[in-house]
């Protein structure tokens, strides 16, 4: 409700359009910035890329909350109730993507300590031991 | 046309639930609750994407989304990106008529939500259409299952072998993808180069260009050209084994919620088209309800296709 019924049919003639053109922007950025379309001439970064799209999607999601399921005309505290928890995925998404950054680092530190030959005559030493402790030959 | 406004509804309605005076929210019980169903399911895929970019950051290489997604029905490969924009495109234009019907219910027109509703279950069961030729095409030509990954992505630079061991001009890109064919099967199957590997090989079997697992995927041959394994023989592995269960089990919890969406739609189709919401006389909210949970199954495939297609 709110508007019209003239003005809530061109609303969603005017939110479809643009979420249509919003996705064809993308997927152009998509290809063009990984030089598939207009013969390489647009290739970008990857972090611009990502951004870009990533931006993009959010207003699209923003668009698709607001006018499609009529959330920009409900009661303000409706609105805070649904959107505010969802600022926690934010969180989630930092510390998962630290996570699984913390775990290719601890995979590549095993291939490569497992990729150093050892001596066969290897004693322990230094910290791991104290000077006393007598080690069996 | 004229209404009874909430209100006046919960205050006509002393037995229901609703019944503290003034509805919270100024909505209704269903649609505040539909909200908050949600949301909640909104955390669920969000819990799913967000341990997609775990491990797609927990691993060396991840197979590119616009070598995976390339083929497109009677296009055949080299189409990247095409096939689920259309999709993307559907579900989109049924978003849009779900929002007619909604609009035409609160005008109390019936054979208008009817027509809208009914072109939303197009738009809706099109997309499952989409995604059941999807799958088909990535598990039935491409091998790709929840625990084998054939789509791989080269880390290093070279350049593959031909038939007796030696260099070819054709080069290994670090970042680019590649598909483990498997033996004996045509090359029509999409990803269509030709790769060089022959039909006449046999599963089990080691050749000077390629090795043939048990399961007969082919395994192409190249020589590292830089980096410090320079010089080193190595065969094409299989990519990321999650990539497989995260695309299955994240893109079919989407198209399960089309589908269950899909049969709801029809249900309240079938009612609104009985005449039952003209009785309730309140601008068929449940068509509102339904709406709702319509444009959710949008919003998600919003993030599905920027984290699975995009990124």
């Amino acid at each position: 409700m709110g508007h019209s019924y003239e003005k809530s049919k061109k609303i969603a003639l005017q939110t479809i359009i643009l979420l249509g053109v919003i996705t064809i922007v993308e997927v152009l950025i998509a290809l063009a910035g990984k030089g598939h379309i207009f013969g390489g001439a647009l290739r970008m970064p990857w972090y611009i890329m990502n951004l870009l799209m990533i931006v993009l999607s959010v207003y699209k999601a923003y668009k698709i909350v607001y006018e499609f399921m009529h959330m920009g005309y409900e009661v303000r505290g409706l609105a805070l109730s649904v959107l505010l928890p969802t600022l926690l995925l934010v969180w989630g998404v930092i510390a998962f993507l630290q996570e699984g950054s913390a775990w290719k680092g601890r995979r590549d530190n095993i291939t490569e300590r497992n990729s150093i030959e050892t001596e066969n005559s290897y004693k322990p030493e230094g910290m791991l031991l104290r000077n006393d402790t007598k080690v069996l030959e | 046309m004229a209404t009874e406004t909430l209100e006046q509804q919960v205050a006509n309605e002393p037995g229901a639930d609703w019944s503290g005076g003034k509805p919270p929210f100024k909505a209704s019980y269903g649609k505040l609750m539909m909200w908050y169903f949600l949301l909640s399911d909104a955390f669920t895929f969000a819990g799913f994407l967000i341990a997609y970019g775990a491990l797609r950051f927990s691993m060396p290489s991840w197979p590119v989304p616009d070598f995976v997604f390339q083929t497109f029905p009677f296009l055949g490969s080299h189409n990247p990106l095409l096939f689920v924009t259309l999709m993307t495109f559907v579900l989109l234009f049924s978003s849009f008529t779900m929002m007619r019907a909604v609009q035409e219910g609160h005008r109390e027109n019936k054979n208008g939500v009817v027509l809208w509703m009914f072109l939303t279950i197009l738009g809706g069961a099109a997309f499952l259409g989409c995604q059941a030729w999807e799958w088909t095409t990535l598990i039935g030509h491409e091998n790709m299952s929840v625990t084998t990954n054939p789509f791989g992505t080269h880390t290093e630079g070279g350049v593959y072998l031909d038939a007796e061991g030696n260099e070819t001009s054709e080069l290994v890109v670090a970042g680019e993808s590649y598909l483990l064919h498997t033996v004996g099967a045509g090359h029509d199957e999409g990803h269509g180069d030709d790769h060089g590997a022959g039909h006449a090989m046999e599963a089990g079997n080691d050749y000077p260009n390629a090795y043939v697992d048990e399961r007969g995927f082919i395994h192409r041959k190249y020589k590292v050209t830089e980096g410090p394994d320079a010089g080193m023989i190595k065969k094409e592995e299989f990519g990321p084994k999650a990539f497989g269960a995260l695309f299955f089990f994240i893109t079919g919890f989407h198209g399960f919620h089309v589908l269950s969406g899909v049969a709801f739609l029809l249900i309240i189709m079938i009612n609104v088209a009985s005449g039952l919401y003209v009785r309730r006389r309140n601008g068929y909210e449940m068509v509102e309800k339904i709406g709702l949970y319509w444009h959710f199954v949008d919003l998600v495939w919003v993030f599905v296709f920027l984290v699975f297609y995009l990124l």
